[in-house]
């Protein structure tokens, strides 16, 4: 098990905790010992030597010191688990946060993106009970017995004896436990939370049923299956049980056992009361430790399966990152800056026969596509959806790196550059963006921090978003999401177009929002976007006509390729093309109209 | 506390069984109180040096419960996992059966978020109340009066003492910790909801943040809640480890205490020495009996908030009531003699062939409709009047917040109205019951539901009576017929998240069949379109058209596509009816209807 080397080496990072976490456990279990040993002496005292309570205050207040030595030995180990989880809870996350931001955009993508945020909230906490649990108690459970085992056996061997023979059957079960029966009790839960989840599925799908008249005959159903599921369970369960039953058998009897055996010889003169006693007492507590663990290992299988998940998302390679480090390296050798802090004047960038396959083995998501994107010019990428119009949109956001080709800046391949002064080049709009949990002002300010208020409503009214703004209570500082207020879908597209023009990059990046919206907010988003793309250079997904027509250029995506390139007339002009194929209805009888009732006020500019 | 007597009501009818199981649990430590008190006992008595038969009885003892208590354990696991298992069960049944009336209208909030998921989950918490909750303090408090009755036979003071302390172990200091506990659990529960909050946002707004060079600081600010949260982790972990060691002191403690007052009993000879050592490991091994009482307690604050929401969700008034005694909602012999428009279905009759179907249609009639979610909200509906006559086609369409899916749920009858009326030939629809209302429609909508199962149980639902070439028919009228043959597990193919994923076109194809085979005179079709590309539209388009032949078909949509096929057009705008007329007539009008089609044309 790969990922059980993974967590044990987790644990060592925090290696001070999990050393204190046993050490007191074992020293706590040590006071047992002396805690049996004065117990035997006073019952021993008061009822075969006729000592008085006087005789033996001084004992019972060793006994009761010993007590509260042992609370507070327990007390510091438990405290210590619970740091030693809590240290490598932290410490995973902060590397599971930031290798998922290595990763990037691409990899935790939308369909991913619930799952991954789960791994990183509720998976990383999922480790606490391996950690603060299971984790000493194995190594307690390997340390105690032997403890008491060193102190029995000079009191007497044959005791010492039975332990001895005794203490490996229980691993011996417990790894009986952890291969046949235990996987068939996890087979049994997988079935359960399989039944779990045919209950949320019939839930969700309340509407469709009751559309359908099926909804009330599904109370049979949950019961029918319900009723099934607890037969067949407790079938298996019957036989899982067996073996925490020999466990547990084990125990008691070999205690049973110890109790007769030495009581016998007590009665004939072969070993005295107090010694005899003294073993008793002691050994329950030499099978406590690993009854324990049997009871913390379900505890712990729990992060095991959230350990296996969160290793699975530490061992995959990020692109971005891996390939900068490796140029960087060889450009720092030579001599050259990798950092670019000024757009050249005149640039252009290209695309040589780049190409992306998102996994192996599946069809590749780009292939071999070329084309440049001079300074100054409108390039618009239309298409049906899953073309690859994203990935291209992607690759120049370098949220991942090209399989095959090259994309070049003027002459400087852009993975030789470094990502995040790249980026600043760029004002992005994407499709969906996303608002944060935080102020309407400081999701605008997103990539200034330092702007001032002033230039953030300045933004905000060039994207038409001020007055929807001011309304709100709270104004600026009104805080968005869950917790505050809800922004409908076009105005969510307003603040991120504010967010692109506090950033005032020369480089546009834009994916045209397809949501439907009201024709007058439609109108206002499209001004705005008019306005952003003025006078810089710029890659757009386009939906609208009215931008595709005022591109410099337009490149038909299909299936990962560009199919077709050119301006609006040019791409008309074939009469079989995919343009002309997409653009549909607009071609019908009704073109005049259309260009009659939909003349967006960004004309004006 | 009502909310715990609720919870108790709930998992009434199971008395016996939790009884027996709490037996079990009782008699399993009482095995152990047994096996640590006649083993004192046997040394004790052996020290005395007496014959072998005098310690016949005491091995005897040993030997049974030795044994004895493992097979209690045992049973008592299984008769508990077995009761929980039925208390899920009942659990399950009882919501759905709450559920189900309330659905979809009182259910909406919960469609956002994972609420719904967060309603099963704390199903399972429900689960555990006995089991976790119910069962620890009853089998402490059996052990509780086991060990006075024992201790009273050797010394009444002795037996006190226990008892006091088994009280402040098992009630007493959990709840001093439990106490010690709430600022910081509070502390925590709102640290880590911020902490969630942060990290959710920091992978579902990845691109954004990278795009605008905000990482690194949402990471520093991520990192410093992390570390705050460990913190306050870390004080909640010293408080709630006091727990265990605690009891662990007050067993000590109690022996203690035992010995100081039976030791004055032996040396006056009121005790026997022999039995000094029995009450030592009975008071030892009688602690076990409060060792979960924490962790119960901890669990019954989790129980009841989740019972608490669940109840909060099942006490939610259904959005419609029922006439208590339904009309059958069509009457198909007096309608078509009274029907005003008959002569007119006999025009549509000529247009579609075999007509069959729209002869039997009901006379959808809606007038003055006016309709509000809440009596403090704005109207989601105003005066809205229309007659959808059989064969009909009538187009409601408008932009988001129209009131579009208001007019589908109350023609579903999913709410009640009070003003105006929805009349299937001439009745008043809420004469009738909803699912007989329901029948008189198939319906096609944006989010069609496909449960994890297979495609053929996914189609049978709209007709369980289906033979296999009713399924293939429909499939083939629906365009997915090839598409099924390929799969190599044809119809049991298992769809949704178990099984193949179905691509927007293709579930909407799906709910196509699905309504084929229901097979309901009027057609309903609500944004049938909205999520998918341009391309797949029209295509899906083109097949419903054969879908709409033979049928009333009422389309609800904001994609203006397929006007031409309507007789009539509805424009509806913050719940009016702005303007209604035919395609042609609408265009030429040049309202908000011409603009929001010239908007969607000018779009790819």
């Amino acid at each position: 098990m790969k990922f059980e080397r993974n967590l044990l080496s987790a644990a060592m990072q925090a290696r001070l905790w999990l050393i204190l976490t046993i050490g007191l456990g074992f020293v706590a279990g040590a006071v047992i010992v002396g805690q049996a040993w004065f117990l035997a002496r006073i019952v021993d005292g008061v009822f075969l030597q006729g000592r008085t309570l006087a005789d033996v205050t001084s004992l019972l207040a060793a006994l009761a010191a010993l007590a509260l030595a042992r609370f507070l030995f327990a007390w510091g180990s438990e405290s210590a688990g619970k740091r030693l989880a809590v240290r490598v809870k932290i410490d995973i996350r902060e590397r599971l946060a930031r290798h998922l931001l290595a990763l990037g955009p691409t990899y935790a993508a939308e369909e991913r993106s619930g799952e991954l945020a789960n791994t990183l909230t509720t998976g990383v906490e999922a480790l606490d009970a391996w950690f603060s649990q299971y984790l000493p108690q194995a190594a307690l459970a390997l340390i105690m017995p032997l403890t008491i085992l060193v102190a029995v056996f000079p009191q007497d061997r044959l005791s010492g004896f039975v332990l001895l023979v005794t203490a490996p059957l229980i691993p011996l079960f417990m790894i009986l436990i952890g291969s046949s029966a235990e996987s068939l009790t996890r087979k049994q839960w997988t079935t359960l939370s399989r039944l779990a989840a045919h209950y949320l599925d019939v839930i969700q799908g309340l509407t469709t049923l009751k559309l359908f008249g099926r909804a009330r005959e599904q109370l049979r159903i949950i019961a029918r299956i319900s009723d099934d599921y607890r037969t067949a369970t407790m079938g298996v369960l019957r036989v899982a049980f067996l073996s925490a039953l020999a466990l547990e058998m084990l125990a008691t009897i070999s205690v049973a056992v110890i109790a007769v055996e030495i009581g016998i010889r007590v009665m004939k003169g072969g070993m005295d009361f107090l010694n005899a006693f003294f073993i008793l007492i002691l050994a329950p507590d030499f099978y406590q430790p690993l009854r324990l663990l049997g009871s913390r290992f379900h505890a712990g299988m729990e992060g095991m399966a959230a350990a296996e998940r969160i290793f699975a998302i530490l061992d995959q390679q990020p692109t971005v990152e891996r390939r900068s480090e490796d140029r960087s390296q060889r450009t720092e050798d030579r001599g050259q800056k990798p950092e670019l802090r000024f757009l050249p004047p005149d640039f252009s960038i290209r695309f040589q026969n780049v190409s992306v396959s998102y996994q192996e083995g599946q069809r590749q998501a780009l292939e071999e596509v070329n084309f440049e994107l001079r300074q100054g010019q409108h390039i618009a990428l239309v298409g049906p959806s899953g073309a690859g119009k994203s990935t291209i949109a992607h690759l120049l956001m370098r949220f991942l790196e090209p399989a095959a080709g090259r994309i070049l800046l003027d002459d400087t391949p852009l993975d030789r550059i470094d990502a995040r002064a790249w980026r600043q080049c760029i004002a992005w709009m994407p499709q969906r963006p996303y608002l944060f949990n935080m102020s309407i002002a400081d999701n605008i300010r997103l990539g200034q921090p330092d702007a001032r208020m002033d230039a953030v409503a300045r933004a905000a009214k060039q994207a038409f978003a001020h007055d929807f703004i001011q309304a709100f209570p709270d104004g600026y500082d009104t805080i968005v999401g869950e917790r505050g207020a809800r922004l409908s879908g076009g105005q969510a597209q307003r603040i991120a177009l504010a967010r692109a023009f506090l950033r005032d990059a020369p480089i546009v990046i834009l994916d045209e929002p397809t949501a439907n919206l009201d024709p007058e907010t439609e109108e206002q988003i499209q001004q705005a976007m008019q306005m952003l793309l003025a006078g810089r250079t710029a890659l757009i997904i386009a939906h609208r006509l009215h931008t595709i027509r005022r591109a410099d250029r337009i490149l038909v995506m299909q299936a990962g390729r560009i199919a077709e390139a050119g301006d609006h007339e040019a791409l008309l002009a074939a009469p079989d093309s995919l343009y002309r194929q997409l653009l549909g209805a607009y071609l019908g009888d009704d073109a005049q109209f259309i260009e009659r009732t939909y003349r967006p006020l960004a004309m004006s500019n | 506390m009502s909310t715990f007597l609720r919870l108790l009501r709930l998992v009434s009818g199971f008395w016996l069984r939790m009884l027996l199981a709490a037996l079990l649990g009782f008699a399993t430590i009482a095995s152990s109180i047994g096996l640590m008190m006649t083993s004192a006992f046997i040394i004790a008595k052996a020290a005395l040096h007496p014959s072998i038969a005098d310690l016949q009885v005491a091995i005897v003892g040993v030997r049974f419960f030795g044994i004895s208590r493992g097979l209690f354990r045992y049973l008592e696991r299984y008769v508990s996992h077995d009761l929980n298992f039925r208390l899920l069960a009942r659990i399950r049944v009882w919501l759905y059966r709450h559920i189900e009336p309330l659905a979809p209208a009182r259910l909406q909030a919960y469609r956002s978020g994972d609420l719904l998921t967060r309603l099963v989950a704390d199903v399972d918490e429900l689960e555990n109340f006995f089991i976790r909750v119910l069962a620890p303090p009853l089998v402490a408090i059996g052990i509780i009066a086991l060990t006075w009755a024992l201790l009273s036979l050797f010394s009444p003071a002795a037996a006190l003492a226990v008892v006091l302390l088994l009280i402040l172990a098992g009630a007493a200091f959990p709840l001093l910790v439990q106490t010690l506990a709430r600022r910081p659990g509070r502390q925590h529960i709102a640290l880590r909801s911020q902490l969630n909050a942060h990290l959710v946002d920091s992978v579902q707004g990845m691109a954004d943040l990278l795009a605008y060079g905000a990482e690194a600081r949402y990471l520093a600010q991520a990192d410093a809640l992390n570390q705050e949260t460990g913190r306050v982790q870390n004080r909640l972990g010293a408080i709630t480890a006091l727990n265990d060691a605690g009891v662990t002191l007050l067993m000590n403690l109690a022996v203690v205490a035992t010995l100081a007052l039976a030791i004055p009993a032996v040396t006056s000879g009121g005790l026997n020495g022999v039995h000094l050592a029995v009450i030592a490991l009975g008071v030892m091994a009688a602690f076990e009996g409060v060792q979960p009482l924490p962790l119960a307690l901890q669990h019954l604050s989790a129980t009841l908030a989740a019972a608490r929401r669940i109840f909060q969700v099942v006490d939610a008034p259904p959005a419609v009531t029922e006439p208590p005694h339904p009309l059958p909602c069509s009457k198909q012999e007096s309608s078509r003699k009274a029907d005003p428009e008959r002569s007119r279905r006999g025009a549509k009759a000529q247009r579609e062939k075999g007509a069959k179907k729209a002869g039997e249609a009901p006379v959808l009639t809606v007038r003055e409709l006016s309709f509000r979610y809440g009596p403090n909200e704005p109207l989601a509906l105003q005066n809205i009047a229309f007659t959808l006559p059989p064969g009909g086609r009538m187009a409601i369409v408008g932009p988001s917040g129209a009131g579009k899916s208001t007019l589908v749920h109350l023609l579903m009858r999913f709410w009640d109205f009070d003003q105006g009326r929805i009349e299937l030939d001439g009745r008043d629809i809420r004469d009738c019951a909803g699912d007989d209302v329901r029948t008189r429609f198939s319906v096609v909508s944006q989010t069609t539901h496909l449960f994890n199962a297979t495609l053929r149980e996914n189609l049978l639902l709209a007709r369980p009576d289906a033979s296999e070439s009713d399924l293939w028919e429909a499939l083939a009228q629906a365009q997915l017929a090839d598409f099924v043959r390929d799969l190599p597990q044809g119809l049991d193919t298992w769809t949704g998240e178990m099984g193949v994923q179905l691509s927007g076109g293709e579930r909407q194809r799906l709910a196509i069949a699905r309504a084929l085979l229901k097979d309901a005179p009027i057609l309903l079709l609500d944004e049938p379109t909205a999520n998918l590309d341009a391309v797949t539209e029209r295509a899906l388009w083109h097949d419903l058209s054969r879908l709409m032949a033979r049928r009333s078909v009422l389309l609800i949509t904001h994609r203006l596509v397929g006007m031409e096929q309507m007789d009539a057009i509805l424009v509806l705008r913050a719940g009016r009816i702005l303007a209604r007329g035919t395609h042609a007539e609408l265009l030429s009008a040049g309202g908000l209807y011409a603009r929001l089609w010239a908007l969607q044309h000018a779009t790819i």
